[in-house]
C-alpha cells in the first residue's frame, strides 16, 4: 500500500524538528508543509481542534499530534534497523523520563532566558543550566544519549539547541563554558545529517527572537 | 515475564499512585506499598527520585520508575504476559497516548485550580474547560469502547486508568465546589463508564473513599488558604 504521509510544521519549531529528525533516521518519505501559524490552514484545524497546533503528523490521512507521541509513533510504525526507543522496558522508561524532562526543566526555563529580565532570568538561567547538567550526568561516557546511534532522549533535546544560541546572547552567558560536555554532545548530534538538515540557521532563530520580542514588548 | 521485588512509593489520596495500583492490580503483581507522610519525604524517596522528589515511584528490583503514565507503560512492557493495558495496534496507542496526556495537561490543571480560583471569571473559565474536556472525553469514549464498558473495550486501557484514576477527586469537586461534572445528560457514557470503572476488580479495593478523600481535600484546602 502506498504511504502517505504529510508534516504539518513551522520551520524553527523544536517540536517539529523533533519529527523531521525522527522521520528522517527512519528514511520515511512525506510531504513537509509549512504552516502561517497566524492564519492556520483549515486542515490544520481540522487535524488538530484540541490544541490547533503544529507539529500535526499525518499518516495516511490520520493525525499524530504532540512530537514525541509522534516520535514513538513514527518508531512503532516503521521499525526497520534503526530504533529510537531501547526494546529494554526499563531503559525505555528511562528514554520517556528524560524525554518529559526536557519540556519540565529545560524549556520553560530556557524561554525564560530570553522573554525575562533581572532576578527571574538570573533564577531561570541557573535552573537551565542544573537541568543540562542533569542531563551531562545522564549522557555519562556515551556519544548520545541512545548509545552509538541518535535515540528518543538525543532526538527529544538537540532541536532545542538551534534556540540555545538565542538564550546564550539575550541571557549573556555560555553554554559550552558551564556545559562543555553537553556542547560536546550538540556539535555530534549536528554531524548527522538527519539533524543538520532537519534544523533551521541558529542565526536565523536568533533573528526570529527578535521578532518575537519586539512584538512582546521586552527589550 | 518479569518477577522480583515490587515496591510502589505512594500516598493513598494521590490520583497519580491509584494509576500505578491499578495497573499493578490489572497484572496480579504482589508488591509493597510503602505509604509516604504528608509534610515529610522518605529518605527512599529522595533516593529513588531525586529529580521531582514526587511519589508514585515504581521499584522493579531496586530500579526506580517515575511519572504515573510512564510507570503504567512499564508495567505493561515489563509483564506482557499479563492482560495488555496498551492497545496492540500503534495508531490506537497513539491516541490513547494523546488523550491521558490530555488529561495531565490541560484537564487535570482546570480542576485542581477550581477551588482556589480568584473570583468569578477565573471559575467561570476553569468550569467551561473542565466542561469542554468532559465533552472531548465523551467523544473519545463513545468512539473508542465501541459500545463496550471501557475506553480500552472489553477490559481497562491506559485512558481508562489515566482518566478513572480522577474520578474520586472529581466526585470530591461537585461534592464541595457545588458543581456538576459528570452529567446523564451531557455525558452519559462517562457516568456509566465511571460506574464500571469504579466497580472493576482492579479499581474497587484501592481507590479511596468520596468521604475520606473529601475530609482530605479540607485539610489541604485550609493549608493552601493560610499560606496565601
Amino acid at each position: 500500500m502506498a504511504e502517505e504521509v504529510i508534516l504539518l510544521d513551522f520551520w524553527c519549531s523544536p517540536y517539529g524538528a523533533r519529527v523531521r529528525i525522527a522521520l528522517a533516521e527512519k528514511g520515511v518519505k512525506y510531504e513537509y508543509r509549512e504552516e502561517d501559524l497566524d492564519d492556520k490552514s483549515s486542515l490544520l484545524l481540522e487535524m488538530n481542534p484540541v490544541y490547533k497546533m503544529i507539529p500535526v503528523l499525518i499518516h495516511n490521512g490520520r493525525p499524530v499530534c504532540e512530537s514525541l507521541i509522534a516520535v514513538e509513533y513514527i518508531d512503532e510504525v516503521w521499525r526497520g534497523q534503526f530504533p529510537l526507543l531501547p526494546s529494554d522496558p526499563y531503559e525505555r522508561a528511562k528514554a520517556k523520563f528524560w524525554g518529559d524532562f526536557i519540556e519540565k526543566k529545560v524549556h520553560e526555563p530556557g524561554k525564560k532566558t530570553w522573554k525575562k529580565k533581572g532576578a527571574e532570568q538570573e533564577e531561570a538561567k541557573k535552573e537551565f543550566i542544573e537541568s543540562l547538567k542533569l542531563l551531562e550526568g545522564e549522557l555519562g561516557d556515551k556519544p548520545f544519549f541512545g548509545g552509538d546511534t541518535l535515540g528518543f532522549v538525543d532526538i527529544a533535546l538537540i532541536p532545542f539547541y538551534t534556540w540555545f544560541y538565542s538564550y546564550e546572547i539575550c541571557g549573556h552567558f555560555s553554554i559550552e563554558a558551564e556545559c562543555p560536555k553537553f556542547a560536546a554532545w550538540a556539535k555530534r548530534c549536528m554531524q548527522k545529517e538527519s539533524v543538520s538538515k532537519s534544523l533551521p540557521d541558529r542565526q536565523k532563530v536568533y533573528g526570529y527572537v527578535l521578532e518575537l520580542k519586539k512584538i512582546l514588548g521586552i527589550e | 515475564m518479569a518477577s522480583g521485588d515490587v515496591k510502589l512509593i505512594g500516598a493513598w489520596a494521590s490520583p497519580f499512585v491509584l494509576r500505578a495500583r491499578v495497573a499493578l492490580n490489572i497484572k496480579a503483581i504482589d508488591y509493597q506499598f510503602i505509604q509516604e507522610q504528608l509534610g515529610a519525604k522518605s529518605q527512599l524517596l529522595l533516593e529513588s527520585n531525586p529529580v521531582y522528589k514526587k511519589i508514585p515511584v515504581l521499584i522493579h528490583e531496586d530500579k526506580p520508575i517515575c511519572e504515573s503514565l510512564i510507570i503504567v507503560q512499564y508495567i505493561d512492557e515489563a509483564w506482557s504476559s499479563g492482560p495488555s493495558i496498551l492497545p496492540t495496534d500503534p495508531y490506537d496507542r497513539t491516541v490513547a497516548r494523546f488523550w491521558a496526556a490530555y488529561i495531565d495537561d490541560k484537564w487535570f490543571p482546570a480542576m485542581k485550580g477550581l477551588p482556589t480560583a480568584k473570583g468569578d471569571e477565573e471559575r467561570k473559565a476553569l468550569l467551561e474547560q473542565l466542561g469542554q474536556g468532559l465533552t472531548h472525553m465523551e467523544e473519545v469514549y463513545v468512539k473508542s469502547s465501541q459500545g463496550k464498558a471501557f475506553f480500552g473495550g472489553d477490559k481497562i486501557g491506559l485512558l481508562d486508568i489515566a482518566f478513572g484514576s480522577f474520578l474520586g477527586w472529581l466526585r470530591v469537586t461537585e461534592k464541595l465546589d457545588g458543581v456538576k461534572l459528570l452529567d446523564k445528560v451531557k455525558t452519559p457514557g462517562l457516568v456509566k463508564w465511571s460506574e464500571s470503572f469504579c466497580s472493576s476488580p482492579a479499581v474497587k479495593d484501592v481507590l479511596p473513599e468520596t468521604d475520606k478523600l473529601a475530609e482530605f481535600a479540607k485539610i489541604v484546602r485550609a493549608k493552601l488558604r493560610g499560606s496565601s
